[in-house]
């Protein structure tokens, strides 16, 4: 029971962030038909951006992390200014092609800026973890928890009650028709991917302090994305959150009880097995976001 | 001229260990065909079926590895106790078996994933490809995981009495890879000019109408996908058997990546295309290295493919056909016009 209480904690932690991850790209792939494959990257460019500010810059912890987030938001809009409006109107396999370029490129500027030796962030909680009960987590556990859901919030605010979010929604219903309604669609695909990266890079800048940071984070981190928007259904913020917790729930069991060498199989077994039985998610009602 | 311009490349390739004696040279044209040979069989599905299949390395390392375990025989304990032990087999028998593994793969992934398109084909073939990567990292009885499979045997032609020939030397492994590579070139071009072929193009350009006409869309393409995991398992364990020794990396995306860059630069959905991009690709690296970094290269590369989908989105020997089409239809056309009227062309 000790265990699986643990094991629980950790899932709540890693779901959170997964939860984010999830939102980004749930929200590029549902309003902008791009499949990001490059959505990996900026979450490791989060913790890379993180250890760089704290460590090289001095700056405060949670300062840094503020700024990753502000240069996720930045490196996405200028990621879809300069490679993805020239192609507005490509089918989806041609804008796939070049994201995988672009996740080529950052992943292997990472590798050559940083070197292949991980990197570990210092943070300001204390050593000695919170004990309950007979469940133990570190504080800076409970502060990535914390941010996170806060972040989740923030967005599920800012899609369902700004009017920048109606007209995300609106674009994602029906593109043509936003159009002529007067909705800037450039500048919705801008805030769109922008946002998209920022909630990338906050995973990434939340959860590179817990782990070490490397150059190969990065590599599951898209797939593990597009398992928990395949979960949750497309566009849907409180799928992909419930999505994240669900595979992070997955891979904590499947690491526990039966074997920590397939605990990245669990989600492409999920993919598999939600597309080929249940391909609209488990969640979707319609394809609606909000 | 053009309908020769295959046998052309035949003997010109044919020569090659004749007055080429580098080691490092040829090396480099002996994994280059075999990537060719996997370059093709991914064609056959982006370039004729247009599904983008982005686990193609999961066939390719299923062939290396049936190859090289029947080759070299193992024993493993399945569930309720049951064992498996198998002798070791000769080495050509390994890689035909290569190819059937590979083949029933690429029939199971097929019939399963065909069930989607677009995005979610992209992700269900890269899910299995990761899949069968972590079994092979993690079912160490049977692959050793990450401490790799050694001494895998060379590859032995010959008949009952009349003796055995170990193609031990790079020159006679090149012939080998040469005429896996015309043999699937040839199984290729026959299926792409058949009835089958036609029907896959048709499917591609518009699914629903032929649909409509009645063209039995799945299966066509689980047939595209049986013969193209079956050339990649051929190609794998032709890998496998060259280098002698295999580990999980083989399934690492960006082996795929290579795969698909080779495609779409050289061409999809034409014969020549992969050859042509696999030359470049293959032969990038053997230029590039005393200059650059193997992460370099691989920013080399993105960049590259990046331009190739801004700038080329058909590839270079579509490109090519249409200069010379141009030229021949109007021999005072310069240059410059007929690429402009290309990039007009392009979607």
């Amino acid at each position: 029971m000790t265990e699986f209480l643990q094991h629980i904690v950790n899932m709540l932690i890693l779901g959170s962030t997964y939860a984010l991850l999830g939102i980004g790209l749930t929200l590029i792939f549902g309003i902008m038909r791009v499949v990001n494959f490059a959505h990996g990257e900026l979450y490791s460019f989060g913790a890379y951006f993180v250890y760089f500010a704290a460590i090289l810059l001095g700056f405060n912890f949670f300062v840094s992390i503020l700024i990753a987030i502000v240069a996720g938001c930045l490196l996405g809009a200028l990621i879809e200014f300069v490679l993805l409006r020239p192609m507005r109107g490509a089918d989806i396999d041609t804008t796939m092609l070049i994201m995988i370029g672009a996740m080529i490129v950052m992943q292997n500027g990472e590798q050559y800026i940083w070197g292949g030796v991980a990197k570990s962030v210092n943070t300001p909680f204390p050593q000695a973890p919170l004990v309950i009960g007979s469940v133990s987590v570190s504080w800076l556990s409970v502060f990535v928890f914390c941010a996170s859901l806060a972040l989740i919030a923030a967005s599920y605010l800012l899609i369902n009650k700004t009017k920048l979010g109606k007209a995300m929604r609106a674009t994602f219903q029906d593109r043509d028709t936003a159009s002529l309604m007067g909705v800037n669609i450039q500048m919705i695909y801008m805030a769109t991917f922008a946002l998209g990266s920022a909630l990338a890079a906050a995973a990434g800048a939340l959860l590179g302090p817990v782990y070490v940071i490397s150059p190969q984070m990065g590599n599951l981190a898209s797939l593990k994305a597009f398992a928990i928007v395949i979960l949750g259904g497309l566009g849907s913020i409180g799928g992909a959150t419930i999505g994240g917790f669900m595979l992070a729930f997955a891979e904590e069991m499947g690491a526990g009880y039966i074997s920590s060498g397939y605990r990245d199989a669990m989600g492409f077994l999920i993919i598999i097995a939600v597309l080929l039985f249940k391909p609209t998610g488990l969640f979707a009602r319609a394809e609606r976001i909000g | 001229m053009k309908r020769y311009l295959p046998w052309i490349a035949l003997v010109a390739a044919a020569s090659i260990p004749l007055w080429l004696h580098d080691p490092y040279i040829l090396n480099a044209f002996i994994t280059t065909g075999i990537f060719i040979i996997a370059a093709m069989s991914l064609n056959l599905l982006l370039g004729y079926t247009g599904q983008l299949s982005l686990g193609h390395v999961a066939f390719f390392g299923i062939g290396a590895y049936a190859s090289a375990l029947v080759s070299l025989g193992f024993d493993v304990e399945l569930l309720f106790g049951i064992r498996v032990v198998h002798e070791p087999w000769p080495v050509w028998t390994g890689l035909v078996m290569g190819v059937v593994v590979a083949a029933f793969f690429g029939y199971v992934v097929g019939k399963l994933s065909f069930r989607v398109r677009g995005a979610y084909f992209v992700i269900v073939t890269i899910s299995f490809a990761e899949v069968v990567r972590l079994v092979a990292l993690n079912w160490v009885e049977l692959t050793q995981g990450p401490l790799a499979l050694t001494s895998i045997p060379p590859v032995t032609l010959g008949l009952p009495g009349v003796g055995y020939y170990d193609l031990y030397s790079k020159q006679s492994y090149f012939y080998l890879v040469l005429a896996v590579l015309a043999l699937s070139y040839v199984v290729i071009s026959r299926l792409v000019n058949s009835r089958a072929g036609r029907a896959m193009v048709a499917l591609k350009e518009n699914e629903s109408l032929a649909v409509s006409v009645g063209i039995d869309v799945t299966g066509y393409l689980v047939l595209a996908a049986v013969v193209s995991a079956g050339i990649a398992g051929a190609a794998g364990g032709l890998y496998a058997h060259y280098l002698k020794i295999i580990d999980p990396d083989v399934f690492l995306f960006l082996y795929t990546v290579t795969m698909v860059i080779m495609v779409i630069t050289g061409g999809k959905g034409t014969l020549a295309g992969p050859i042509v991009g696999g030359l470049i690709f293959g032969f990038i690296p053997v230029f590039s290295r005393s200059f650059l970094g193997p992460e370099l290269q691989w920013i080399l590369y993105g960049l590259f493919m990046i331009l190739i989908v801004f700038v080329l989105p058909e590839g270079i020997v579509p490109a090519i056909e249409k200069w010379f089409a141009a030229r021949d239809k109007d021999p005072e056309t310069p240059l410059v016009k007929s690429t402009q009227a290309h990039i007009q062309d392009a979607p």
